[in-house]
């Protein structure tokens, strides 16, 4: 049994395809996905995370429309740093990634390796927040606010665990020096991801701003 | 060739790695029919022992005092172990039953041989998404054995009621916690699995499979896949704020002010409402989970047996993807007693009224496909025939409830219970039957008794509608559901002969199914040996030996010349062209 799903990602790309296009052109590849498929694969995933969020947004919005309870929540300013670290941290990747495309491998495992490391550091940075908050008294209980905050950074936060996990599958395998032309895509679906995931705290973030 | 060949994989060996963490789509698919066919067994008896109790409300059981030692006391049922056994009759059959054979099993099985693809984009997250699934039944089962045994909440979990612990009722506490927690799991689960066949679809079609090539099936199955994708993610979400609710002391859905067994709750400002609107914005497109896949294997049925091709094949694409884009706006249509405004009722009204025009395109073109045609009458091609009679007369009751003002009187009466019953219950019980008889030959190499279906298909097919017909005579009379016994009701007692037939013909109705898994187990192991196209049918799966090899295709990749359903094509030398015959085939007509 694989350990782990990433090694449905991990395979030598297809052999390029007779027809082109949009599937039905056929080739053959392997059993299991292909480099387009996890790409498709990616997409959907990031169609599911974006539905689960808007469900959350629907909530917030009619959460507090509705209601006369809901207390305005400051935010720690620790979360601007925070932000801050994540941009920072997708602006890595993506010099990584163009350094690879350049053929700088050293430059690409210095350049994720800190992308990695700025998104743990988010990651603690929240977890800062958090501690902030309730050493203010502010608990998950305590406002409708305060219970969206904590539910969406946690919702949140997980999606960065997932993140960060196959950031830290592709600087090991990096760092082994065993990137060669098949682990691409997993650079690319990783990165993507990561892009991803950082759009949706700058969402929350204005969403916070805005109606929090 | 030689190349390709070189892709061919060899069967893992072991036990483990072939039967149990297996990566074929094709043995997970298997794991997944067995799952919903334990979780319907359980579903079913559940619904034996409600129709019991209706009818016998005071009888003393000794097996429910064995059972239920708390809830049933001396043998005597309570009206909250009667909710409890619909929660967990709605949702296993709902969740576990409706929404893993048709696509975990059947979609699972026979998309990637239907497509020509060796296997599933992601078999890693394939075997994943079974090993979640039951994860999720485990859990949800053992809400039966905890403390104050299973919720009372119904399958659609409406808060407050399931949201503030056990102070509610038995069942309210542990018993519900589960059952959330195992919706959750189901929908984390069910995005593996959405993932996988959306990937699968789009990218590994062999050659010549062009969108327009694809079985209807797959169309089905690909739709359906969207559809859990979208709304199992807003179910999750919702899953997780019900959590919350319940154990972290916040208010999402709980109001302020409640009174509850002479305690006021701390909660406040929630809104009930807000569930509700979450909750059936998963809940309307899950009917379409339900039902679309018996939609594609009955059009696959009706073509192979009447032995002509689909009826206005695009127009059946366009009328999925049509009730797949519909189903998302009409959830309101489930809360027309919620006090939403008049105008809101009217637009959700108007666009489910809207979705009766696709739903009735595909009507028309099944008895189009039938018109005219040399029908063999195969027990396959009964329970798809049977599909459609079903699919008509409770999509005939779905338009009274879909006005407003008709829906205010039959919302909480046994119309809705009739009406959900045979379009999205037994309907999609029947494409299952109708996938189980048509593809038995291709998943276990042998054939299925055609008597014993056919006695099974004649009972169940008189049973099913002599249980669900009377309960829309119920509804109207006024009848309300979810009452535990009818008996304390003046108004009720007229009415009671009707339903002492109803639960005759539910035992009848349960017992025949005895005789579908004789004929299911007995042919596995005893069936006449089936050829490789048993049906003369047409798509790739009929192209390869029953059973399939571990990859498939034996690492050659198939190429697609004709469309899905070339029946009785003129000029072609017999009855029927496979889409991977050669084009020539196809020049003489």
């Amino acid at each position: 049994m694989p350990s782990s799903i990433t090694s449905d990602i991990i395979k030598p790309p297809a052999p390029p395809r007779g027809g082109g296009g949009f599937g039905g052109g056929g080739g053959p590849d392997g059993r299991g996905s292909s480099r387009r498929a996890s790409m498709t694969g990616l997409m959907v995933l990031l169609a599911a995370t974006t539905m689960a969020f808007a469900a959350f947004t629907s909530a917030f919005v009619v959460r507090r429309g509705m209601s006369n309870d809901w207390v305005g929540l400051t935010l720690p300013r620790i979360v601007w740093v925070n932000t801050a670290v994540l941009l920072v941290s997708s602006l890595m990747l993506e010099l990584a990634r163009h350094a690879l495309k350049n053929g700088h491998r050293t430059a690409f495992n210095g350049y994720w390796t800190a992308g990695t490391l700025l998104g743990g550091l988010f990651l603690l940075g929240q977890g800062f927040a958090w501690w902030q908050l309730n050493e203010a008294g502010i608990f998950v209980a305590s406002n409708p606010s305060s219970s969206f905050f904590y539910l969406l950074t946690a919702a949140h936060g997980l999606h960065i665990v997932g993140g960060l996990s196959a950031l830290a599958y592709v600087d090991v395998q990096a760092l082994r020096l065993r990137l060669g032309p098949g682990k691409r895509t997993a650079v690319d679906v990783s990165a993507l991801f990561w892009h991803f995931v950082d759009g949706i705290w700058l969402y929350l973030m204005v969403l916070f701003l805005v109606w929090g | 060739m030689s190349e390709s060949l070189a892709h061919a994989h060899h069967a893992p060996e072991g036990f483990i790695r072939k039967w149990v963490f297996s990566l074929d789509h094709k043995v997970i698919g298997i794991q997944y029919y067995f799952l919903a066919l334990f979780s319907v067994l359980i579903g079913m008896s559940l619904s034996v022992l409600m129709r019991f109790h209706m009818v016998h409300p005071d009888a003393k059981v000794s097996l429910f005092a064995t059972l239920w030692p708390t809830a049933a006391q001396g043998g005597i049922m309570t009206p909250e172990l009667y909710l409890s056994l619909m929660t967990m009759h709605g949702t296993i059959m709902v969740f576990f039953v409706l929404t893993t054979a048709p696509q975990g099993g059947f979609g699972n099985y026979f998309l990637p041989i239907q497509i020509g693809a060796e296997d599933m984009a992601f078999p890693v997250l394939n075997m994943l998404s079974f090993w979640t699934t039951l994860v999720a039944l485990v859990v949800m089962v053992s809400a039966f054995f905890v403390q104050g045994g299973a919720p009372l909440s119904g399958w659609t979990g409406y808060p407050p009621l399931s949201g503030i612990g056990a102070l509610a009722g038995p069942g309210e506490g542990l018993g519900q916690t589960l059952w959330i927690v195992s919706i959750a799991i189901f929908c984390g689960a069910s995005l593996m699995g959405a993932i996988n066949f959306i990937a699968t679809l789009i990218d590994l079609r062999c050659q010549g499979m062009s969108l327009m090539r694809l079985p209807l099936t797959c169309w089905t199955w690909f739709v359906t896949a969207i559809l859990g994708l979208l709304g199992f993610a807003v179910l999750l979400a919702a899953g997780v704020l019900l959590i919350l609710d319940r154990s972290a002391g916040t208010s999402f859905f709980i109001p302020g002010g409640l009174l509850v067994s002479d305690q006021i709750l701390s909660h406040k400002g929630g809104s009930p409402l807000l569930w509700q609107h979450l909750f059936w914005f998963f809940g309307h497109p899950e009917v379409y989970i339900a039902i679309l896949p018996g939609m594609g294997v009955t059009s696959q049925i009706l073509a192979t047996f009447a032995r002509k091709a689909v009826f206005g094949y695009r127009a059946m694409v366009y009328a999925i993807l049509s009730i797949g884009f519909l189903g998302f706006l009409v959830w309101g249509h489930h809360m027309f007693m919620s006090g939403m405004s008049p105008y809101s009722a009217m637009a959700f009204s108007v666009l489910t009224m809207a979705i009766g025009v696709p739903s009735a395109i595909k009507t028309f073109n099944w008895i189009g496909t039938l018109w005219g045609g040399k029908i063999h009458y195969t027990t396959a091609m009964m329970f798809a025939l049977g599909f459609v009679s079903l699919f008509i007369t409770g999509g005939l009751s779905g338009i009274f409830l879909g006005q407003p003002a008709l829906d205010l009187y039959f919302h909480d009466t046994y119309f809705v219970v009739g009406h959900f019953h045979m379009i999205m219950g037994v309907a999609a019980i029947f494409g299952m039957f109708a996938g189980t008889f048509y593809w038995f030959p291709k998943m276990f190499g042998r054939m299925m008794n055609e008597t014993l279906g056919k006695i099974h298909f004649y009972i169940t097919f008189v049973g099913v509608y002599a249980i669900f017909t009377p309960m829309h005579y119920l509804g109207i009379a006024g009848n309300p559901r979810r009452y535990s016994d009818f008996t304390n009701f003046d108004f009720l007692g007229k009415l009671l002969p009707v339903h002492n037939f109803m639960t005759q013909a539910a035992y009848g109705t349960a017992a025949i199914q005895i005789l579908f898994f004789i004929n299911l187990f007995w042919s596995m192991k005893y069936g006449k040996k089936a050829p490789m196209n048993p049906w003369n049918a047409t798509t790739l799966e009929w192209t390869i030996p029953s059973p399939p090899p571990f990859d498939n295709f034996a690492g050659h990749h198939p190429v697609v010349n004709h469309g899905p359903y070339e029946y009785s094509v003129p000029g072609a030398p017999r009855d029927f062209i496979m889409q991977t015959d050669p084009v020539e085939v196809h020049a003489d007509s």
